[in-house]
């Protein structure tokens, strides 16, 4: 039977010539990943059920990047923890405080995915990696522990979305700009049990960095999965960063797909996603007059350096609005790095904006940007439910690395 | 398994069931502790063992924290019951041995303070207070293996 991209990388690794959506598989893993808040769980269930050893020391990632650097007591024990078991078990990929970034942005970056590969990670985000050609999925810490012990998860195969994307996007139209708008036009559970498969003459306009935004917010419309096939943008990713063999699976020409929404990039404009649903879309031209406090720009969605190019472009001989606090933070050492040769730091600082080392800390309410309440957020992060980033009655809107900063020099929800 | 059924609408998501304020620990009491807080601050005094959380479509969306069934499980609740659930919540729950039903018509029937009845192995779902009776397709045998021994990781 006909396959979709992903059912082909599932059956590869449960070693079938063939799968079915529905069925129940059991797969082999090539890398397992958690982080300080969701690892702790994970190890302890493997204490309580008598220890063990992880399959492979070289296919385990634990990135400590929630609430690090730490931010109290108790997250400092988390780390703690991890750490020990790291060192006990000899996990060759642990990325503590001096090497750590978000993990999303870090493991591409460190070339720990490969096309082809099949990753589960105990992070809702971990889909990211499919922009790499990869069968990747957020689990919880049970099945983190399962997989590290077993190299091997279970898996309800997935019938798949088909994402068609045409056409070449406007200037300042983003990979944020597309996954919210198709968020908008699918739901919150749009994409519930299934994969979303991007496909299109307008794929290759889409940058690397534009593609991990999209597959990082698959998970926000239910999806068990996003993927983009392998492609020149892929290869020389993959070339500059990975070392591993990767395997370029394809969808079958006849495979069956539940529906398909085709995007028009050339027609999209600046996307803002308003609380408390990343579904409430609405383009930055039907917008009023919405005051905002607060400016958030990095994330496992946009830290990258394209998304810090984009807002120091606009924050490049401007200031922040009175009253805007802008906090930036760069997703990794690297992209950090990068960040400082090319000056953008200072553009960010010159402007008013603050720079933090690398940590999801506002995004999911940690610290670093907690807001009060009634106070209002632009954020290019992934998820605005109620309180996710501080108080339940403050507010968090959703945009692209550019219309963050424009809403910054502006001090409400715009474009320049 | 009977108890008081907690009602709750679409999209309840990971950071209601539990925000990331308090995963800073992970001890099961500890989150039963602040379990539901960011939707129904009631819900920590008023829960009872056995009580049952029902809600409508996507109940667990967001974050894969498998602190939210860890917190529910801890709280005394004794199911879970849903028009439909986000896939990591849904998974989570089958790992760590804390029953979920999907059942649309059961699940949109029901108000917080019914009475309801759940009999698993016969897959059926008593409304004592509305007095109606739904049935609910039983899993796959490979999930029913992994409630039966209580959790993916139990032998």
């Amino acid at each position: 039977m006909a396959m979709t991209l992903s059912q082909k990388i599932l059956a590869a690794h449960a070693g079938l010539d063939s799968v079915v959506p529905g069925q129940l598989i059991t797969a082999k893993l090539d890398l397992v990943l958690g982080n300080d808040i969701t690892s702790p769980v994970a190890i302890k269930e493997i204490e309580k059920h008598g220890g063990g050893k992880v399959f492979d020391k070289s296919k385990v990632a634990l990135v400590m990047d929630h609430f690090v650097p730490n931010k109290d007591i108790k997250s400092a024990e988390q780390c703690k923890c991890c750490r020990n078991f790291a060192r006990e078990q000899g996990v060759e990929n642990f990325f503590d405080v001096g090497e750590m970034g978000i993990e999303h942005a870090l493991l591409p970056e460190k070339g720990l995915v490969g096309a082809g590969d099949l990753v589960i990670g105990a992070d809702s985000h971990t889909c990211t990696y499919g922009a790499l050609g990869a069968f990747s999925t957020g689990v919880g810490s049970t099945d983190m522990a399962y997989g590290m012990l077993t190299g091997t998860a279970w898996f309800k195969v997935p019938s798949a979305i088909k994402v068609t994307l045409t056409g070449k996007p406007a200037p300042h139209v983003s990979g944020k700009d597309v996954i919210l708008h198709l968020i908008g036009v699918i739901g919150v559970s749009g994409a519930l049990y299934k994969s979303l498969e991007f496909v299109g003459d307008g794929v290759r306009h889409m940058t690397m960095d534009d593609r991990l935004t999209i597959c990082n917010m698959a998970i926000e419309a239910g999806a068990k999965n996003g993927v983009f096939a392998c492609d020149d943008v892929t290869r020389a990713y993959l070339k500059e960063h990975c070392r591993k063999e990767s395997v370029a699976f394809e969808a079958d020409a006849d495979a069956q797909y539940e529906r398909e929404v085709v995007i028009d990039l050339a027609a999209l404009k600046p996307t803002v996603s308003f609380p408390h649903l990343p579904e409430n879309t609405h383009t930055v031209d039907e917008i009023g007059d919405i005051v905002i406090d607060q400016v958030v720009i990095g994330s496992c969605t946009n830290g990258r350096i394209s998304d810090l190019r984009a807002a120091a472009e606009v924050l490049r001989g401007r200031k922040v609005a009175k009253g805007v606090r802008t906090i930036v933070i760069p997703a990794t050492q690297s992209v950090y790095l990068q960040a400082m040769e090319e000056g953008l730091i200072k553009t960010f600082i010159e402007a008013g904006a603050v720079v933090s080392t690398p940590t999801c800390g506002p995004c999911l309410g940690g610290y670093m940007g907690i807001l009060a309440s009634g106070e209002k957020c632009v954020a290019t992060t992934n998820r605005n439910f109620v309180g996710r980033m501080g108080a339940e009655d403050s507010e968090i809107y959703l945009a692209s690395p550019y219309v963050a900063a424009c809403s910054a020099v502006l001090g409400k929800i715009g474009v320049l | 398994m009977k108890g008081t059924v907690h009602k709750y609408k679409d999209n309840v998501n990971t950071d209601e069931i539990i925000p990331a304020r308090y995963l800073n620990d992970s001890t099961p009491a500890a989150l039963a502790a602040h379990c539901m807080e960011d939707i129904d601050k009631s819900f920590v005094g008023s829960v009872k063992p056995g009580d049952i959380i029902v809600a409508e479509k996507n109940f667990g969306c967001g974050s894969s924290r498998e602190h939210a069934p860890i917190a529910i499980k801890a709280s005394g609740v004794s199911c879970v019951i849903a028009c439909d659930f986000a896939r990591i919540f849904f998974r989570n729950c089958i790992n760590i041995g804390l029953p979920i039903l999907e059942c649309p018509e059961a699940a949109r029937d029901a108000e917080s303070g019914d009475v309801i009845d759940v009999d698993l192995t016969a897959g059926t779902i008593r409304n004592e207070t509305k007095g109606r009776t739904y049935s609910v397709p039983p899993f796959p045998p490979e999930i029913r293996a992994i409630i039966a021994r209580g959790g993916l990781l139990n032998k």
